[in-house]
């Protein structure tokens, strides 16, 4: 357990050594959602209408540009296999850095999404909806990316491979995460949308970490 | 190679020799034109069923016919994709050569397959649904499965090494496999406009005899065109990353 926390505080750090990175997805994110309205109109109903899948595409592609960072760094400078060579378990490290890339790139978005919710036109309750899906959905995105940063370590035009590879795997999350904030909008019942996620979530977390711990394994060898 | 070898030498003789580059490649040699023969027959024979042997369709008129090439195509696509994993997942377990050649060749025809499906689906959607796509469960899930192919295809073409294209390409593969239920079942877990399964294991089928024959023969034949043509890809395979051994430069299609 101090393993993980251990690893969660290093790449935190390593973060904070250099913001601009981390600040470049995040602006990135503002950027892109502020162009939709400037690109189709500042029709509010229209807007409201978009807005949850807007948001969610946004917060995909910006988790996936932080992705590309999640081993590449430590691979090229040896660090990575230091740590496969540790006595600790790889699944615990690998955990870490998940948990450390969600907490840089996820829970920025699920903070800034009312923020920028607000300029879509979107009420209280759908605004809540909508960060209660992100904070599901991140995490399970940063999970699934793990597998594709793992696997795309040091081949050629890694960064494009990585996007081929990963946003396919994503668009179960997109279509509940998006679906639910629609639903509650039209006044549905968003409890299965939510159930699902979760589900996401929880088997993502059970199993990814071993995958991608597997991946790295590869990488390295 | 040297591993496999030993395990011929002294247990289970015949299929572990098999997983031998050098061994399968003859082989391989010998069963393709058997495998033509088959899909020829098979598809002409299911040409002719579902052409003028099979019924008028009550409500789709002639249009139905399509059925006889999209849904076997469906069928093979994700079949061809659950096989490629698991040759994917055995050259994982068993670090065999063979077996990740094996899933690197069928990748192209399960991606073709997939296509394939998508596009006669377009054809048949057009006419019925009055559009070429909808964004539905099941034409959405096969669209992903399209990307799947795509992505294992990349993955590999991109890593220079070849043993570690092998395993990286496996464990991408295994992870795709969660999405060929989601696929075969959105039909049902999801009010779709893409209609029911027509086929099932556990009621009768929900068509007419002849045009289940037709189906089940060109699903047949498609089957072994899969084959075919995935022997012949699985020999350049061979021939390409085995080029260091003598075997290879000794033979006699090399040669000439």
């Amino acid at each position: 357990m101090s393993a993980l926390l251990a690893m969660i505080r290093r790449d935190l750090l390593l973060v904070m050594r250099r913001k601009s990175e981390v600040l470049t997805a995040l602006f990135f994110f503002v950027v892109v959602t502020s162009l939709f309205p400037l690109g189709i109109g500042a029709d509010a109903a229209l807007l409201r209408k978009i807005a949850p899948g807007v948001l969610w595409v946004a917060a995909l592609l910006s988790t996936l540009l932080g992705l590309h960072r999640m081993f590449a760094a430590d691979y090229q400078d040896g660090s990575l296999e230091q740590l496969a060579l540790s006595p600790q378990p790889l699944v615990l490290l690998v955990t870490g850095k998940i948990i450390a890339h969600w907490i840089v790139c996820g829970l920025p978005l699920v903070l800034l999404a009312p923020v920028i919710g607000i300029q879509f036109d979107l009420d209280a309750s759908s605004l809540y909806v909508l960060m209660g899906t992100l904070f599901l959905g991140t995490p399970v995105l940063s999970l699934i990316g793990s597998i594709g940063a793992a696997l795309t370590l040091g081949v050629r035009g890694g960064s494009v491979l990585l996007s081929l590879l990963i946003l396919p795997l994503y668009i179960p999350v997109l279509i509940f995460g998006a679906g639910a904030v629609y639903a509650n909008s039209v006044g549905l019942d968003i409890s299965g949308h939510f159930s699902l996620l979760g589900a996401l979530l929880i088997l993502a977390l059970a199993f990814i970490p071993w995958v991608s711990s597997a991946a790295v394994k590869i990488a390295i060898e | 190679m040297s591993q496999t070898n030993n395990f011929s030498n002294h247990r289970l003789v015949n299929w572990f020799k098999l997983s031998s580059p050098s061994a399968f490649y003859p082989l391989a040699g010998k069963l393709i034109p058997f495998f033509w023969v088959l899909t020829l027959a098979f598809g002409l024979a299911g040409l002719w069923v579902s052409f003028f042997v099979a019924p008028v369709d009550a409500v789709q008129g002639q249009g139905y016919r399509i059925i006889f090439i999209h849904v076997p195509a469906s069928w093979m696509s994700m079949f061809i994709y659950l096989v490629m994993a698991a040759w994917a997942g055995l050259g994982l377990i068993f670090n065999t050569r063979l077996s990740a050649m094996m899933a690197q060749a069928l990748a192209p025809i399960g991606a073709w397959m997939a296509f394939l499906s998508l596009w006669t689906g377009a054809f048949w959607g057009k006419p019925m649904w009055g559009a070429w796509w909808v964004w539905d469960a099941r034409l959405t899930s096969e669209l992903i499965l399209l990307f799947l192919y795509l992505g294992f295809i990349a993955l590999r073409a991109s890593i220079d090494d070849p043993r570690r294209a092998d395993k990286a390409s496996a464990i991408l593969a295994l992870v795709g496999v969660v999405n060929v239920p989601i696929i075969y079942f959105s039909v049902k877990w999801w009010n779709t406009l893409h209609q029911g399964a027509s086929v099932s294991l556990t009621k009768a089928p929900a068509m007419a005899q002849t045009m289940l024959w037709g189906m089940l023969l060109m699903a047949l034949c498609l089957w072994m065109y899969s084959i075919a043509v995935t022997l012949m890809r699985v020999r350049a395979i061979i021939l390409e990353r085995e080029a260091h051994a003598d075997w290879v430069r000794q033979s006699i299609e090399v040669k000439s």
